[in-house]
Parts: structure tokens; sequence; C-alpha cells
């Protein structure tokens, strides 16, 4: 295998700077799935049926936690990627432990917040807008889910070989998956939560 | 050789195409609207025909001058990069073309969106046409009168046909009088058309919409005035009233034959218009472009277009929340 | 749900369909289990990663699926042959239309595409494999799961009947009760991924594995027309995901996306769909569009005119093709403007399109044509296609396409642009690449005899439609009366879908016959190409290049022949390849199954299945195979059984 030393460990090898190349378009065909997600909900935001509006069912404390948590483990995750580019192992699984039981909280928060609708009477099935809160929710909601589970079977992998050419390469890709994640987040916090609640 | 009977058999159908309009219902209008569409189909299969010509005539010539078989045993092909002179020329004819057609496309467009001209001054026939199953209900509501599965109406005057739909997707057509337009659920299109002969034409659902779609046709009559009021007495005074419960049980069919009633449907279960609408379809129309048109630039990782169509929403927005006034594309 | 809904019953047509599957399935089994072909079965084909490989079972699925779509298409023409015909009813004949639209599109257009492309991308520009070779046995293990899922469907619990585009309300729970249409949601969704995989594979492909020396402007025109797709997939296809998702929401747990009340909004499905539908076009096109450019130049003998133009044109398509999508519903009632902005946008993409039609024929000027059967099939293409495009200018323009639209003349354009515009790009294809995988011709005598059946069977059968639409005659009606004078034509077109069935009959017969007795071609350049491709022997050895080759111009290979500069420098070394896996093939198992219990709405096992799905990746992560190399010894043997001229 041809290796070329002056580069970071993630990209050393021609597998491991394909595989980023291919995660970035990945994320780029992500971002339209995600627009597409979004200008369903706008086109839908205000045809509330029989259903509430946002501005009634929306409550910014939850929202705020999400938030806090989801902005904070991106930069933990940050944290991992630096700890590795220096080979530190062991404190690079505490940031990365961290960013997942942020994640976690995240999670478990986001499921409350949905539970609280439901029992408002909030459903999927009461109104085009409801529907689509939900499954554009939904579908980040998802993504942290399967981010979740990647992340535990990486740390267990970093866990038994430390950094190889494997698993940096495997844990910078997640970074990218989890930042992107909290783009997204961002973006549903400014368009669904502030404009709803406005 | 055969290719050459090809082009030939292609040429001389487009003749009868162009001699045989009286069997093609769209090229052979009985009204203004019916008209300005079929001149435009005409120009367009002329300009077209130009087109093809020019790219046949290239094409038999290369075929037939480069063949292998007249090339002598050693001829080797040059190297050839394009020709800078050749493509601005098939770029820029094209482009002259295409603007051409551009502007015959948006003035007749404009055209026959609008009441014929000629007819602005008259007051126009209002027709409410509902697709139901695999039916059709006309509601006169000015005279008070319902028809199933056919429509009468004078000549010479306009007529503006207001379509919407219970169930699926359907779209109302008369080819020898003018171009279809969507019926839908929520919002009620407007389609205005002229008879300029009386006659019986075909009118059809062309937009599938399930099991019975094939046998969704109805006839439309167009009438002299003084045949067409006779006929509005007649249904006046023989015709029963519509009652809801006849109604339900109308909308319930599959297919029935024609009816008539002396009451419309429309008192008691109002047209998805004005206050009635499920949304403003016009504006939502431009809203749906306007977010996906900014999807289009999400799509190429620009976020700052997300506050543009972020605005767009938000304008569109107040415009649904306003009075869904319909008639901004009917007249 | 009792049994005998779920499975279709009450149609002799389909018990027949029944009783054959299932004789012909056993007939498999038995014929793998008495001629022991199983562990060859897993071992070469199941569990390769060789683009080669995968493009070949891509190019076999499309094929069955050309089938499967054609017999479709035959039971409509026998239909509407005569006025008030009785051989389909209303609801059989809608899911006819309905599944021929989807398999000829996503189930046969698509894969056969991706076929040629897994086939030759690599081989074009040097490289010894794509990108990520285990993801390609994924896409296509989840192409063919979708299609098996689909194609189940007229067996098992009815197909979807709503047309391929599926307009809401009309593919809502309320209007399509059966099944039919969450396996229309599922099975596309499945495929669509397996898709949208292979666009990020061929793109990471073509812009980091390219052979050294090939820049960009320097590769050849099919790859380009590749990877200009890919970009299209890659943008086109998460729109796709998300709309079949929502379909599936409001159809499995009630939202209200697409309903009439509670604020669904049905015309929101029309601008999904065709926001993807439109581009998808291109995706189907544009390789085509390659595929002609390859072969015209190399039976011209002379090198692409106008390389340049070329290229920009198709970067000019694939762009617009994303802004023209609201002309499939000029008739929904959005004002002159909306109308007239997208006209001139549809009818602007005329303009690139002609560049290249223009650049095709002066390509030839000088050549010394030869009129091989690919080449027939790209020269049929040009004049049939340009009336394919000057018809779609004239449904561009909006006033006009009040009469044209939903009719008959919108059927006949649709199928001048992607008969000519795809089938005949692959079936040109597939005769042009057919020798360089498996080492011989197919035989030119017969390949002519079925080009002409088809190519005059074709204008036989979609011409008079033109007319039947000018006369008024709608698309997706069952039947017709009498009385409307549809008669004469329609049976004109259903006369010539008849010649277009026995046209692909003699194409098959001439791949079997080819197959026992054509004569094998050992020089790996069989018609004296210009590519890379041709430059290794055919059959390709699994490692594609003894040596990775050095390019330097435009037709490297033909250069080469010329007495250009030497493509293979340095000395054979061992070579690095990836290891066969059975994972993919689990997974589209799974991916299948769960679609299934999707589809009923079972859900316990939906959720087993899922959770297999995460297991399986799971497994994957878990994983480290880095691969094998292949010894020098072992290379030096092959190269000398293939004819060893490179070494």
């Amino acid at each position: 295998m041809k290796l070329d030393h002056t580069l970071p460990l993630e990209y050393r090898s021609e597998e491991n700077s394909n595989r980023i190349f291919g995660f970035w378009l990945f994320l780029g065909a992500e971002i339209v799935l995600f627009s597409t997600l979004f200008a369903v909900y706008l086109t839908l935001w205000n045809r509330t049926g029989s259903g509430p509006s946002g501005h009634e069912i929306f409550e910014i404390g939850p929202v705020m936690i999400e938030t806090f948590v989801l902005l904070t483990s991106s930069f933990t995750i940050g944290l991992f990627i630096n700890s590795m580019r220096q080979g530190l192992k062991k404190p690079a699984m505490v940031f990365f432990f961290i960013t997942l039981l942020l994640g976690a909280v995240f999670l478990g928060v986001e499921i409350m917040e949905f539970v609280t609708y439901v029992n408002e009477g909030a459903t999927l099935q009461r109104s085009a807008f409801l529907s689509s809160l939900f499954v554009l929710l939904g579908t980040h909601g998802a993504h942290v889910t399967l981010g979740l589970l990647w992340g535990i079977g990486l740390m267990i992998q970093i866990g038994r070989e430390g950094f190889t050419l494997d698993t940096a390469n495997k844990s910078f890709i997640f970074s990218l998956y989890w930042h992107f994640l909290d783009v997204v987040w961002i973006f549903i916090f400014s368009f669904v939560y502030l404009k709803g609640l406005m | 050789m055969k290719r050459k009977g090809l082009l030939l058999a292609v040429f001389s159908a487009f003749l009868v195409l162009l001699t045989g309009c009286n069997n093609l219902a769209v090229l052979n209008p009985k009204g203004p609207v019916a008209k300005t569409q079929s001149n435009v189909i005409i120009f367009s299969i002329l300009v077209m025909a130009l087109v093809l010509l020019v790219v046949y005539i290239l094409y038999v010539y290369m075929l037939t001058k480069y063949r292998a078989s007249k090339a002598a045993p050693d001829y080797e092909p040059p190297h050839m990069e394009g020709n800078k002179w050749l493509e601005i020329t098939w770029i820029t004819i094209p482009v002259i073309i295409v603007t051409i057609l551009s502007v015959v496309t948006i003035r007749s467009t404009a055209a026959v969106e609008k009441v014929p001209e000629g007819y602005e001054d008259q007051k126009p026939l209002v027709i409410y046409a509902a697709s139901s199953n695999w039916k059709w209900h006309f509601s006169y509501p000015e005279e008070g009168i319902e028809t199933v599965n056919y429509v009468n109406f004078p000549t010479n005057r306009p007529v503006e046909f207001r379509l919407y739909a219970y169930g699926p997707i359907s779209s109302f057509w008369i080819p020898q009088l003018g171009g279809q337009k969507y019926a839908m659920s929520d919002m009620v299109n407007k389609l205005n058309l002229v008879a300029e002969h009386a006659g019986s034409y075909m009118g059809k659902n062309s937009n599938f919409s399930g099991e019975g779609f094939a046998h969704m046709e109805f006839e439309a009559l167009a009438m002299t005035s003084k045949d067409y009021e006779e006929w509005l007495d007649e249904v006046k005074t023989t015709a029963p009233k519509l009652t809801e419960q006849e109604f339900d049980s109308l909308l319930k069919e599959s297919h029935v034959g024609r009816k008539s009633y002396s009451s419309t449907h429309l008192e008691f279960r109002p047209a998805p218009e004005g206050e009635n609408a499920g949304h403003n379809h016009g504006g939502s129309e431009e809203m749906d472009m306007n977010s996906e048109s900014g999807e289009m630039d999400h799509s190429e990782m620009d976020h700052s277009e997300m506050d543009h169509s972020e605005m767009n929403m938000d304008s569109t927005g107040t415009d649904d929340a306003g009075a869904a006034d319909h008639s901004s594309h009917g007249n | 749900m009792k049994w005998d809904e779920f499975f279709v019953t009450g149609e002799p047509m389909i018990y027949g369909a029944m009783v054959s599957i299932v004789v012909a399935s056993l007939a498999i089994l038995i014929g793998l289990t008495y001629f022991k072909k199983w562990g060859y079965l897993w071992r070469e084909w199941l569990t390769t990663v060789d683009h080669k490989r995968i493009g070949i079972m891509y190019i076999i699925s499309a094929l069955l699926m050309l089938f499967r779509g054609g017999v479709d298409a035959l039971l409509m023409r026998a239909q509407l042959a005569m006025p008030e015909n009785g051989l389909l009813d209303g609801q059989h004949y809608n899911e006819i239309f309905t599944t021929h639209g989807v398999i000829m599109i996503l189930f046969m257009a698509m894969p056969f595409i991706i076929g040629l492309m897994n086939v030759v991308v690599p081989l074009q520009i040097g490289a010894r494999d794509v990108a990520f070779p285990r993801l390609n046995a994924v896409s296509f293990w989840l192409f063919f799961a979708g299609a098996m899922l689909f194609n189940i469907s007229f067996v098992i619990g009815g197909s979807p009947d709503a047309g391929w585009t599926a307009y809401f309300p009309l593919a809502s729970l309320e209007f399509s009760p059966t099944v039919g249409n969450n396996y229309y949601s599922i099975a596309i969704q499945i495929a669509g991924i397996g898709t949208l995989m292979t666009g990020v594979n061929f793109i990471a492909t073509i812009l980091k594995m390219r052979a050294k020396g090939m820049t960009l402007m320097k590769m050849p025109m099919f790859t380009w027309s590749v990877l200009i797709t890919c970009v299209i997939i890659l943008f086109a296809f998460p729109v796709l995901t998300v709309a079949l998702a929502l379909m599936m929401f409001d159809r499995l747990f009630g939202s209200q996306f697409f309903t009439m009340a509670n604020g669904g909004m049905d015309m929101l499905w029309a601008n999904l769909f065709w926001v993807w539908g439109h581009p998808e076009v291109y995706i189907v096109i544009l390789p085509a569009f390659g595929i002609y450019s390859e072969i015209i130049s190399t039976f011209s003998r002379k090198n692409l005119y106008g390389y340049k133009s070329m290229v920009w044109s198709m970067v000019v398509i694939s762009l617009l093709s994303f802004l023209v999508w609201a002309h499939h519903f000029y008739t929904m009632g959005h004002g002159v403007m909306v109308n007239g902005v997208f006209s001139v946008t549809t009818m602007a993409i005329a303009i690139p399109t002609g560049v290249k039609i223009f650049n095709w024929l002066f390509t030839m000027q000088k050549g010394r044509i030869e009129f091989t059967t690919p080449m027939l099939y790209s020269l049929a293409f040009i004049p049939i296609f340009t009336i394919g495009g000057v018809t779609g200018v004239m449904l561009a323009m909006a006033s006009a396409d009040y009469q044209y639209h939903n009719t008959m003349f919108l059927v006949a354009h649709f199928h001048y642009v992607l008969i000519p515009g795809t089938v005949f790009a692959v079936i040109a294809g597939f005769y042009y690449w057919f020798p360089k995988l498996f080492g011989f011709r197919l035989d030119e005598r017969q390949g002519k005899r079925a080009f002409w059946w088809i190519i005059i069977s074709f204008n036989v059968t979609f011409f008079p439609l033109f007319f039947l639409g000018l006369k008024g005659m709608t698309r997706r009606m069952y039947t017709y009366s009498e009385s409307t004078g549809f008669g004469p034509l329609n049976l004109l077109a259903s006369i010539g879908s008849v010649g277009l069935a026995i046209g692909f009959i003699l194409l098959v017969y001439n791949i079997y016959w080819s197959f026992r007795y054509a004569p094998r071609d050992t020089t790996g350049d069989p018609w004296n190409a210009r590519t890379l491709e041709w430059s290794t022997h055919s059959p390709v050895p699994e490692y594609n290049f003894a040596i990775e080759p050095t390019v330097k111009g435009l037709d490297p290979f033909w250069e080469s022949k010329k007495g250009g500069h030497q493509l293979y420098e340095g000395k054979i070394e061992e070579i690095h390849m990836p290891n066969n896996s059975g994972q993919p093939f689990i997974l589209g198992i799974i991916f299948f199954f769960f679609g299934f219990f999707m589809v009923f709405s079972w859900w316990v096992p939906a959720i087993i299945a899922g959770i297999g799905v995460v297991v399986m990746l799971a497994v994957r992560s878990f994983e480290r195979d880095h691969g094998r190399h292949i010894p020098v010894k072992e290379i030096l043997e092959t190269e000398a059984r293939l004819g060893g001229e490179q070494a």
C-alpha cells in the first residue's frame, strides 16, 4: 500500500482519501435531502388544517437544551479529532464519550418533546403542518440515532485497535457526519422553532 | 435505400398532417381559443420541419459522401478539432429560433388565458364544472340549473368554466374549443372558451383518474342563443330539483347517464373558492416554485440562499392568509 | 389480511404467470443443483465485487426487465388494437401501464445504463476497479431487491395502478386502497438508494482514479457523460427519496402531505416528483449521448468533432434539467408568467442538444464510415431522436401544450426521445462492448436484421400516436368507442409493436447464436477503436491492466497504434485487489424482506428485518478486509494465456 506520510493518518492511504472524498459527496446528497424536507416544511407550515399551529405547541425550553447539547457535542467531536491527530488515545476516547452522551441527551429531550406534542393531540396524522414537522425532525433524529449506534461501534474499535489507518479514517468521517447533523439542527432551530415562535 | 424511404415517409406524413386537419380535432378549431392554439401548433410544426430538413440534408450528405465503401483504400481520415464559426452558427440560429418561439409562446399563452379578443365586453356565462369519480357535474349558478355529463351553451358568447374536482385531479378538455386545464379538489381553475360554430363537440377528462377514466366523456353542445334559451326554459320547468341527498348519491356512483336538474349543488356544497378554498393555489404555486428554486440553490450548497426562500415564504404566507382571489389568472 | 387478498386471484393470465414463475424458478434451482453450479454461482457472481461482473449482472437484469416491460407494452397494444376490446379490464390495464412505465424507466433503462457504466468506465480511465468496489456490489443488490419486490406485486397483493407518476390524490389510500402503491413507494425507494450510491461511487472513481496523464479534458466522452450523469443523480435522487418517503408516510402511517383535507397539498407531490423526474430523463439520456459519441467516432475513424463543446453542452443540459420541471403540468393553472418562464427554459435545452447533433454529424465529415451494427443504431438515433427533440420543443410551448397534454401526442414524443435516446444507445453499447467482455463479437448479419426490424417497427408503432393525440385520444385510456375514429391508427401501432417484439426476439437469438458459433476474437480490439478499454485483453482479466497505463492525449489507444507513445511503461508488479464478499447479497435479501413486510404493514417482521440491516452495517464496520495481492507470477501466466503482447 502506498502511504504518504506527510498527510494526517486519516488521509494517508489512497483508499482513505477516496473514502473521505466519497463521504463528502454523500453529504452533498444529504444536503439535498434535508433541503427538500425544508422546502416541504416551508410549503406546508401554515397549512394547519384543524390542528394546532407551531406557535401553539412549540416550547422554547426543551429546544434550547437540544440546541445547547448538540452544539456542545459538535465542539467535543472537534476536540476528539484534535486529540486523535496528536495520537492521544485516552483524551480522545473521553471526548468521544462526551459527544455520544450529549447526543443521547439530545435524543432523549427530543423524544420527550414528541411525546408532549402527541399528548397535546398534535400527531403526525392531524395536519399537513404536523406531518411535515414530524418528518423533518424525525429524519434528523433518526440520523442522530444512527450516529449514536455508529459512534458506539467506533469507540469499541478504537478501544481495541487504537488509532490505525482504519479507525482514524472512520473517526474523521464520523466527525464530518456529526458536524453535518449540527448544521442541519441550526437550520431546524431557525426555520422551524424561531419562525414558529415568532 | 430503406433509410431514404423512411425519410420520405416522414415527410409525407407531415404533409398528411398539414392537409388532413379536418380529421384532427385539435387542428379543426371551432372557437377562437382553439384557433389560436391550432395556429401556434401549425407554426411550430413548420419551423420544426425546417430544422428537421436541415439536419436530414446534412445527415444524408455525410452518410452518402463519406461511407467507407466509397473511400479510396488508403484513405486516412484527418484529425479535426471543432470549428469556431460553425459552432457559433449552430448556436446562434437555434437561439434565434428559440427566441421567436418564446415570444409566440408567451403571447399566445397570455391570449388563451384571457377572454378571447372581441368578446371582452360581453358578460361571460359562468358554468361550474366539477368531476367526481368518472362523471362531470355542470352547474349554472345564474340560471339555477345543473346537468350531468353534458353541457349546453350559446355560441358567440364567452363561457367561463370554473373547474374543480371531488377526488383525484382531472383535466377538463374540449379539444375543438380550446386546451385543457386541471380540476382539483382544493381550488377552482378558470377556463375561458367561446364556440363560434353551433355543434356537438367531444369533451372529456384527459387526466388519468382511476378505473372508469376511459369513459369519462361528456357532450359539449354549442347552440344558437335561441335554442339555448329554449333548452333553459325546458330544464327549468321539467327537471326536478337537485337535493343534497340526490347529489350525495350521484357522487358515490361510478358512472351515470345524462341528468338535468332545476337547481344546483353549489347552494349546499359550494365550490372550493373564496373562503371555501383549501388554499390559494395561485399564490401557493408561486410558493412551490420559490421553495423549489430555493432548494436548487441549497443543493449547490449555498446556505445563504436559505434566507432568500424564507423571505418568499413569508410574503406568500401573507397572501395565503389574506384573501383567496382566484381570478388573478382567470381574466 | 386474508389469503385470497394476498395473492392476486381471478385472472387466468395472472394464474398463468404464477405457474410460469414457479416452473421457471424450479427449473433454475434444479438446473443449478444438477450441474453442481451452486458454488460457482456463489463464488463468481453473487459475492463478486468486480465491476465487470457487476456490470454484466446489471445488464442481464435489465434485459429481463426489458422483456417484462415489453410484455406489458404488448398487452396494452393488444388491448388498444380494436375499439371496445375486451382483452383487459380497466383495473388490469391501469396496473399494466403503471408497471410498464416504472419498469422501463427505473428497472430497465437505469440498470442497463449503470451496467454499461460499470463495465466501461474503469476500463476507459485505466483504473483497476471503482473507488468503492464493495459499495458497488451493495448498489447492485439493492437495485435487484427493489426490482424483484416491484415485480412480485402483480402476483402478490396487486400492482400499483396510479400511473408511473403516481399523482395524488389518486395514489392515496382513499382512491388506491390495494397495496400496489405501497410497492411503488418502497420498491423504488430501495432501488433508488442503490442508484444514489452508484452516483457517489462513480464520481469518486472518475475524479480520483484516472490514469496518469488523463486530465479532465482528456477523458473519453462516455466517461464525461457518466460523470455529469452521476452529479445529476447526486442532486436529483434525494428528492425522490423524500417524495417516496412522504408517500409511504401518507399511505402507511396516515400523515397528511398530499391528502385532500387537513392542509394536504396534492400538487406538492407533482412538484417533488418532477423535480426528480425531469433530471431523471437526462440521467438515462446523457450516458447514451456518451455511447453514441464513442461509437460514431470509432466507426468514422475520426476523433470526435468539437470535443469541448460536447462537454459544455452536457454541462448546460444538466443545469437546465433542474429548471424545467413545471412543464409537466402547465395545465394546473399557474399564470402566464410561470408557464412562460418554464417554456423558455425548456426550449433552451434544445440549443445544447442541437450542438451535440451537429457535432456528431460533423464527426462523420471526411470520415470513413463503416456500417457496423452499433454504428447503425447510432446513425438511426440521429434522425429519429431529432423528431423526438423537435416535438419536445412543440410541447414546451405552453399554449399549445394545453392541447397536447395527457394525449397520445405526448406518449409519441417521449417514446421518440427515450427509445432512440436510451434503448438504441444501450443496444449499440451492448454490441460495441460485448467483445470486450466475452471475447467475441455478436454476429453482424443477424444483428443488422434485428436492427431493421426494430427501427422500422418502432416508427410504425409510435408515429401514428402523434396523429392519435391530435385527434384527441388521451393516454391511459383502456378502451375507446368506434365512433371516435381512433381505430385504424391504433391497429397500425399495434401491428408495429408486434414487429418490435420480433426485432427483440431476433436480437436475443443473435446473442444465443453468437455464444455458440461466433468466431473468437484474440486481438482485444475487434473494432479498431480509440480508447483505453480496447488496449487490454478480451475478455478483460480481473485486474484490467497488468501495468497501469500512462496517457498523453485524447484517444490514447488510437495514438499509440499510430505510432505514438507507449501506453504501458514499467514492469509488472503485485496488484492489490479487493476480496469478494457475500455481505452485499445478504444485505439485498434483508432489504427485500424488509420492503415486503413494510408493503403489507407487518410491523414485527419489518422491525426484525430493519434490525438485520443495522446488524449488517455493524458487521461491515467491524470487519478488517484489506483485500489481497495478485503475485507477479500469476499475472505473467494470465497475460501469457490471454495473448500477452503488452507484458
